[in-house]
């Protein structure tokens, strides 16, 4: 190897790490990847918290638009027995092309779990027997209470629901 | 026009949407051709594939070369498809009658693309997501609801498909038997109309 090789591999390195190191920093949250019955759990907490999960994903612009509502929802209930959680549902091969950057670009700071399992028609109606599978979907519940909604919707609707909850 | 009015007034009447065993409704919707397409048009068939399906949705486009290979196995077995477009393309523009015609004629459609421009049809049938299929058996010279739901269990790869809900049901009904099983499930993109603008 020429020493000119040998100087481009490392230029071509460092290159690769700064890009990785840039991504890395970026990204405040990592998003795991799971299937229905690793994701299940969470559909069922028994504690005197307020689950929040909203299934949504990158394409789907009904989803996009109502993102900033449970944003807000989140930050106003930090710290307090409320937990938001954005289940996306884009394709497993697209994790790193586009939700990570979405993630990223939108700064956004709920929990995102991306749920990997395509296999739908089994795990549907145990998220609720309700929901056709139309995005955007959510679902609000409390130990035993619990209301799903297959619509966009908004802070104040959210707040609503999740107040008396509390 | 007798008949569109009657359309409109079951579609108010059941605002829920079919269930397996419902007679269902014919409709007259426009296809990319130009042409008027109804269900009473076509002779000799056993009955229809129903699918509610459109150009922007990741969904539908997964299952667009799917959708086309089974009207290929099916049409001559007596089940054509038929493709329909619910969305309003005020909501989503990629979703217009024009984009329609480019969409079909990309990708080859085999079978009617029609637009269900007054979208009236969608809510009829109870469709709630794009692709939604509506497997119709005719019988005694109606049309009846046999099958709702999703074509396969793997929207992502075509080849790690392990349950074939679609052909499983059309072959059932061939076979004289009933789909088992019936419903089932899918992720899809919600179908856009103005209602659902927040």
């Amino acid at each position: 190897m020429t020493l000119k090789k040998i100087i481009t591999f490392f230029l071509l390195l460092g290159a690769v790490m700064t890009v990785s190191v840039d991504a890395f920093s970026q990204r405040e949250q990592t998003i795991p990847r799971m299937d229905f019955e690793t994701f299940e759990p969470w559909l069922n907490q028994d504690n005197d918290t307020v689950y929040v999960i909203n299934f949504w994903a990158t394409w789907c612009k009904p989803c996009i638009k109502e993102l900033p509502e449970f944003e807000k929802l989140n930050a106003t209930y930090e710290n307090k027995n409320v937990r938001v959680i954005l289940v996306s549902l884009d394709f497993p091969n697209k994790h790193e092309e586009r939700l990570l950057p979405f993630v990223a670009d939108r700064n956004l700071k709920s929990r995102v779990f991306h749920l990997t399992d395509v296999d739908a028609n089994k795990w549907i109606d145990k998220v609720s027997p309700e929901w056709s599978g139309a995005l955007p979907a959510t679902i609000i519940y409390k130990g035993d209470t619990r209301e799903f909604h297959e619509a966009s919707m908004t802070y104040e609707q959210l707040k609503s629901i999740v107040e008396p909850k509390r | 026009m007798i008949f569109i009015f009657l359309m409109m007034m079951t579609g108010f009447t059941f605002a829920g949407g079919y269930e397996l065993g419902d007679k269902a409704d014919d409709f007259l919707l426009k296809n990319v051709d130009g042409t008027m397409i109804s269900m009473s048009k076509y002779q000799d068939v056993k009955g229809f594939i129903v699918i509610f399906t459109c150009n922007h949705c990741p969904y539908s486009k997964a299952y667009e070369d799917r959708i086309i290979a089974l009207d290929k196995k099916y049409k001559s077995e007596g089940f054509p498809v038929l493709a329909i477009n619910p969305n309003d393309p005020e909501m989503v523009p990629e979703d217009s009658f024009e984009n329609m015609k480019i969409n079909a004629k990309e990708k080859g459609f085999t079978f009617p693309y029609l637009f269900d421009a007054d979208q009236k049809v969608y809510p009829l049938y109870g469709a709630t997501r794009t692709p939604h299929v509506f497997l119709l058996n005719k019988e005694e010279g109606d049309l009846i609801v046999r099958y709702i739901g999703a074509i396969d269990n793997n929207h992502t790869d075509a080849s790690k498909v392990t349950e074939s809900y679609l052909e499983d049901a059309v072959d059932a009904l061939l076979e004289g038997g009933t789909p088992d099983p019936g419903y089932t499930k899918a992720i899809g993109c919600s179908i856009k109309n103005k209602a659902s603008k927040k």
